[in-house]
């Protein structure tokens, strides 16, 4: 509970930061309060407790969701130097909405009734509508924002409207009170019941980019400053997910027969369409876009094959995909940023194209070293965090005897390699004219932070377990 | 502990190598493959010739999970050890007249191959398997792709996906392996091969694993007809990888195939064996003829390759002790000629510039070094009695033979079509009058013998005295066999 207010104060804190003459203080500031909220968050560790009247609860888990979220977030805002390059920009309000939106995400990830639930939606999707559009001059960002506000709107709608379907049937907004009738109900499940969880399930399933709710994703990854697009991508994909595992494992575990084809089927989808769909992409950008939807499909898995290992599965993945996403997003940035050739074609920025790459790794090793490590963790090779996050869902599938969704998942594995491998084809084997980038020292420290840690879990995916 | 020296070593040496600058790696990297030279000797040495796993190194990994980073020797590894420990100084040799672009990289990536491939041959552990077998692709394919040859970028890029595709379904049937095995140690499965032995699947099991993990090691090898990727790899990457590619990689498909099929899915073979090796013997007969047919020395190489790593996996899947015994020691032997023909291919085209055999020809007037050195790769590959070739055909030969007489006699064929495309190659490069580029045709460099020496030396040894190879990889071969003879009888 200490990050949620911890990260409130904070961000009015900034906010205020922002009337100072230097701008130079801003990013160490929100930094050290990222570093303060994560350092804090264990303060309960191998605790449980309920907060706020029973309405919030951390434990391991919790923390463990909640570590990585401001962690990923930490990486973000070290990548944001080059906002303070740009005068017209106002830094403090960014930076303030993000430390918001990361209460949201706290609260989805710990939420024990409903209600938690959807203000800690609401309070994350509001900020990342305003955060998408905040490259106010450019057109393509105000339209992603527009895009995904009305979409977004709309899918809290139907969630909510589900909530209170639940609420009808159930009589409860918590979640142990609708488990306790989804367990044992006295005159059979109403129809209310299920027509709710669905609702439910479609509002959080568009939240986290799944097919068929994925539409708006490529055009608002695409549109968004790069930027928020990495904190898009990593921290409300995990938060997310951590709310859907809580849901699904706490509430409707007992009615898991009725929703696993469901969310098998929508699994299959959401791996076929993200990854097909990004083979055939120009823009890198967008390419991660869809990525980020295939690997929706591959966290998926965990939940449709809903079981022991779930959870140890989701956490991995989760961590595995926001760094090296992270890491991916991280060099696209500057490369971007040199190329500066802000021509758009109708397949996006021509800076953020695959062609963009060309050449990089001759000049700028260790960007391409970078770039290359993140690329074939997404792809899920041996020796990085992505296989085994793609191993601990491959197992979950088995362990339930899902053979046809594993035999789904691994084909769309292939197919994603192929996507992947362009950057790296583009980065050593391809001429461009790509000058040495300069790289600040502490971009430099993040990226190879995120490498090591890839590394690190790629060859050591023991360390994480036996936390929660 | 010896096997995770032999693992890490290469591995550590590589990441200091990328700390040096220039062409020092080079000697570097030559010393670091000699001292892994020396550990994998003083293992073979060291062996004591029964069906134990021996060195062997065994540590918790995903204690949860019951995955552990186990590693050690037996009989069927010890060749492949031996041969990965024997070819990589060589082929660190053979770039001695060469000069790459960014060489620490280059050697640090052949050093990192070196210890993914000596990974995949001491795994104990199946996912451990999986994961080396994987790595080795890595360091291979940054190899071919950044220092090949034109049309290097899609050519390795099918390589790449073709292979990653094919072992993902290798994955398949380890995770659902991991899942049919008893709890151990605390843990709700457990991943060891040995484990994976003991399993009783039914027989429609059986038929789809031996798929899955066929597929996998059947791309690798390449058998008949998932080779497509191989003769444009093989031709494209610069020549040490392609050394690398054919005198060790290939063998991590035939290994599989002993390690994995043979033991764990007997039924399987029992039903799709003879699938198999129809199969391979088609692969034989087919890269022979195609071998024939080569104006490029480098793709004839490539297809003699992949017609005698079919006769290799024919010979696995006969399922007999010679059969078996014979593709291990031709293992080795095929790494040894394959290594060597590949350097002699790469020794002419840096003289003359062409790989094309009608562009050449008379170099033996100004070269008997060279021309001794390729007679012997040559007869080594074409199996001459008392050259390494021989013994391993011969044993293959015998186990199909036993299998099946027909398939014996059409993989037969291999020895005629060798001598055929073999000896043809070496007349049109070799003999008659000199072209333009053959004319001053200077004979081997001193480092350029030192490569090949020990080679022709090798082809002799184990044509000559195979026992010493033999006798380290019987106790293991005859455990398997009574092993599959078990196991396959209490199924039924």
């Amino acid at each position: 509970m200490l990050p949620i207010v911890l990260l409130s104060a904070f961000g009015i804190l900034l906010l205020f930061l922002g009337f100072l003459k230097s701008r130079a203080v801003l990013l160490p500031a929100t930094l050290l309060f990222l570093l303060v909220s994560l350092a804090v968050n264990f303060i309960d560790w191998n605790k449980t407790y309920l907060y706020f009247n029973g309405m919030l609860l951390t434990d391991n888990l919790s923390m463990v969701f909640t570590a990585i979220v401001l962690g990923s977030s930490f990486m973000v805002v070290a990548l944001s130097s080059s906002f303070m390059e740009d005068e017209a920009a106002q830094p403090a309000e960014y930076y303030g909405i993000l430390l918001f939106s990361l209460v949201g995400a706290i609260m989805m990830i710990g939420f024990e009734n409903l209600i938690m639930l959807f203000v800690g939606v609401e309070i994350l999707s509001v900020a990342m509508y305003v955060l998408t559009g905040s490259d106010k001059r450019n057109l393509r960002s105000n339209e992603a924002a527009l895009k995904y506000f009305l979409m977004g709107a709309f899918a809290t709608g139907i969630m909510l409207f589900g909530m209170a379907l639940l609420y009808g049937a159930t009589g409860s907004f918590t979640l142990a009170g609708i488990r306790a009738y989804a367990v044992n109900p006295q005159v059979g499940l109403s129809l209310l019941f299920y027509v709710g969880l669905l609702m439910l399930l479609i509002g959080l399933l568009f939240k986290v980019s799944a097919a068929p709710f994925h539409f708006w994703t490529p055009d608002v990854y695409d549109g968004a400053p790069t930027l928020f697009t990495a904190f898009m991508s990593t921290v409300v994909k995990t938060a997310g997910f951590a709310a859907l595992l809580r849901l699904l494992s706490v509430s409707f575990g007992g009615v898991y027969t009725f929703w696993w084809t469901i969310l098998a089927i929508i699994t299959a989808l959401t791996l076929v369409a993200g990854n097909i769909t990004a083979v055939y992409q120009n823009s890198f950008k967008r390419m991660m876009a869809y990525s980020s939807i295939s690997h929706a499909g591959y966290l998926l898995i965990g939940l449709a094959a809903l079981g022991q290992q779930t959870k140890q599965a989701i956490v991995f993945y989760s961590l595995a995909y926001s760094v090296a996403t992270i890491a991916a997003f991280g060099v696209l940035l500057l490369v971007a940023r040199q190329r500066n050739a802000e021509t758009i074609t109708s397949e996006g920025n021509s800076s953020e194209s695959f062609d963009a790459f060309n050449g990089l790794a001759r000049q700028n090793p260790l960007l391409g070293f970078a770039m290359t490590v993140s690329m074939l963790s997404l792809a899920g090779i041996p020796l990085t965090a992505g296989f085994w996050g793609k191993f601990y869902m491959f197992s979950t599938a088995v362990e339930r005897g899902q053979i046809w969704l594993l035999v789904v998942a691994v084909l769309m594995s292939a197919v994603g390699i192929y996507y992947y491998f362009r950057v790296i084809i583009a980065m050593y084997f391809r001429e461009g004219a790509t000058a040495p980038i300069r790289v600040a020292p502490f971009y430099q420290y993040v990226l190879v932070v995120a490498t090591l840690l890839t590394i690190g879990l790629g060859i050591a995916p023991g360390l994480l377990e036996g936390l929660f | 502990m010896l096997t995770l020296a032999l693992i890490l070593f290469p591995a550590v040496a590589a990441t200091l190598l990328l700390l040096v600058k220039g062409e020092t790696s080079r000697t570097l990297a030559f010393g670091a493959a000699l001292i892994e030279l020396a550990l994998a000797a003083y293992v073979f040495v060291g062996f004591v010739p029964d069906a134990k796993t021996q060195f062997a190194f065994d540590y918790p990994w995903i204690g949860s999970l019951g995955i552990r980073f186990s590693a050690g020797v037996d009989g069927i590894s010890l060749l492949l050890v031996l041969l990965t420990g024997l070819l990589t100084p060589f082929i660190v040799l053979s770039t001695f007249n060469r000069s790459y672009s960014r060489p620490s990289v280059f050697y640090a990536l052949m050093l990192y191959m070196q210890a993914a491939l000596m990974g995949v041959f001491t795994a104990r552990d199946g996912f451990l398997f999986y994961l080396f077998f994987e790595a080795a692709l890595i360091p291979i394919y940054f190899l071919a792709a950044m220092w090949g040859g034109e049309n290097r970028i899609p050519v390795t890029f099918k390589f790449f996906v073709y292979t990653i595709f094919g072992s993902l379904f290798m994955l398949v049937a380890l995770v659902y392996l991991y899942y049919q095995t008893a709890p151990i140690n605390g843990a709700p499965h457990s991943s060891a091969i040995t484990d994976f032995y003991n399993l009783k699947l039914t027989p429609a099991a059986q038929g789809w694993v031996f798929w899955a993990f066929f597929i996998a090691f059947a791309i690798k090898m390449p058998v008949f007809p998932f080779h497509t990727w191989q003769p444009d790899t093989y031709v494209e990457s610069p020549t040490p990888a392609t050394m690398l590619l054919a005198g060790i990689m290939l063998k991590m498909g035939v290994y599989g195939l002993i390690r994995f099929i043979l033991p764990i899915v007997p039924l399987g073979v029992e039903a799709w064996g003879t699938t198999a090796i129809i199969l391979s013997v088609i692969g034989i007969v087919y890269g022979s003829i195609i071998a024939i047919r080569q104006r490029d020395m480098k793709r004839l190489i490539a297809y003699s390759s992949f017609s005698h790593v079919g006769l290799m996996a024919a010979g696995v899947f006969s399922q007999t002790e010679t059969g078996l015994q014979g593709a291990l020691v031709q293992m080795l032997a095929h790494g040894i000629n394959v290594v060597g023909m590949f350097f002699i291919a790469d020794v002419i085209f840096s003289r003359t510039n062409t790989r094309q055999l009608d562009q050449l020809g008379g170099i033996t007037r100004t070269t008997p070094k060279l021309t001794v050195y390729f007679m012997i790769m040559l007869l080594g590959s074409v199996a001459l009695p008392l050259t390494n070739g021989f013994v391993g055909e011969f044993l293959l030969l015998h186990g199909v033979f036993t299998y099946n007489h027909y398939l014996g006699l059409a993989a037969g064929f291999t020895i005629i079509f060798g001598a055929v495309y073999m000896l043809r190659m070496f007349q049109k490069s070799m003999f008659g009058t000199p072209s333009a580029r053959t004319e001053s045709f200077a004979d081997l460099t001193g480092s350029e013998s030192w490569v090949l020496l020990p080679l022709a030396f090798m082809v002799f040894w184990i044509g000559i005295y195979p026992v010493s190879f033999l006798k380290v990889t019987e106790p293991a071969v005859v455990n398997l066999m009574k092993y599959i003879g078990t196991t396959a009888v209490s199924l039924k």
